[in-house]
């Protein structure tokens, strides 16, 4: 790949941001490949230093706050036309319903993540509170003679209490993947916006 | 290196590579190869972040029939590394600490 082909599929793959955003980028790039090739490189073995321009893109999308990319989306570039106009307002019984409809729908997958995660924290709670009960139980029943009961409370304490150690680590782990998981859906909803052709 | 504490160096390692004298992007990222690999991207961010903190202005400069950004540190910029040689001194005697509990300080 050549720094013009380079630049021109940055240009359209960033295509959707504020117009002096490209700019900005694609100048930034331009004189990072004119350096290269200034010190002595080809123009591909430049680009190659600077890595995949889809690689360029993500990392870019992903810095970009989405309300600036929704603004610059909305905002149109050209004249709508006449027709474009009624048909939106005649169509808003239609697409209106629709979006909201979507929009709840990514909404709620998300906060469905979220509510695994609370749920798996209020069942490690209640084991461990299960676990506090049983050392209780156990300590009550030696006391009134009753060293079957003690016994099995103690291992009831300990199982709940293992079971409830080992659920919080595995719980960080479900947090870091809804983490994950969120910034994967962010940068899937900016890339509807980015990259489009007009 | 950590990510976090790798990204607080980094505005501190820019700064630095421009201290002595205005430098611009490509010459930056050389500078710093040594020391630790950085993407365009990365390094863009960085300039941006610094320039909205007043950290750093930005000059066009023509060079063989191009433009070229030179970037100079201000006086801010200036107090940011030396605030970071300070918080280092911190950093130092935590290590200290962190190794001395550990047994590893021989």
């Amino acid at each position: 790949m050549n720094k013009a082909e380079f630049l021109n599929e940055l240009r359209t793959k960033l295509n959707g941001l504020p117009q002096n955003d490209i700019e900005e980028r694609v100048s930034f790039y331009t004189e990072m490949i004119d350096d290269r090739v200034e010190d002595g490189m080809s123009e591909e073995e430049a680009i190659e230093q600077i890595g995949p321009v889809d690689k360029v893109v993500e990392t870019i999308v992903s810095e970009i706050p989405l309300s600036k990319i929704v603004k610059a989306k909305v905002k149109p570039q050209k004249k709508m036309p006449v027709w474009a106009i009624v048909l939106l307002v005649l169509g808003f019984p239609v697409w209106f319903p629709i979006l909201i409809s979507l929009v709840s729908v990514i909404f709620s997958v998300y906060l469905t993540l979220w509510i695994i995660v609370i749920t798996l924290y209020a069942v490690d709670l209640s084991l461990a509170v299960a676990s506090i009960a049983s050392i209780a139980s156990a300590f009550v029943a030696f006391i009134g003679g009753e060293p079957l009961v003690g016994l099995a409370s103690i291992g009831s304490f300990m199982v709940c209490g293992a079971l409830s150690v080992l659920m919080f680590f595995g719980c960080g782990y479900v947090v870091k993947g809804v983490v994950f998981v969120t910034r994967k859906m962010l940068l899937g909803i900016k890339s509807w916006f980015i990259g489009k052709e007009n | 290196m950590d990510i976090q504490l790798k990204r607080g160096l980094l505005d501190v390692c820019v700064l630095a590579a421009i201290k002595n004298e205005d430098s611009y992007g490509y010459q930056i990222i050389k500078d710093m190869k040594p020391y630790l690999d950085l993407s365009e991207s990365t390094l863009y961010t960085i300039l941006k972040r610094l320039e909205a903190g007043q950290m750093l202005t930005v000059r066009m400069v023509e060079h063989q029939g191009r433009l070229r950004k030179y970037y100079h540190i201000t006086q801010l910029g200036i107090e940011r590394i030396d605030e970071f040689k300070e918080d280092w001194k911190d950093i130092e005697a935590i290590y200290r600490f962190i190794t001395w509990e550990d047994g590893s300080n021989e």
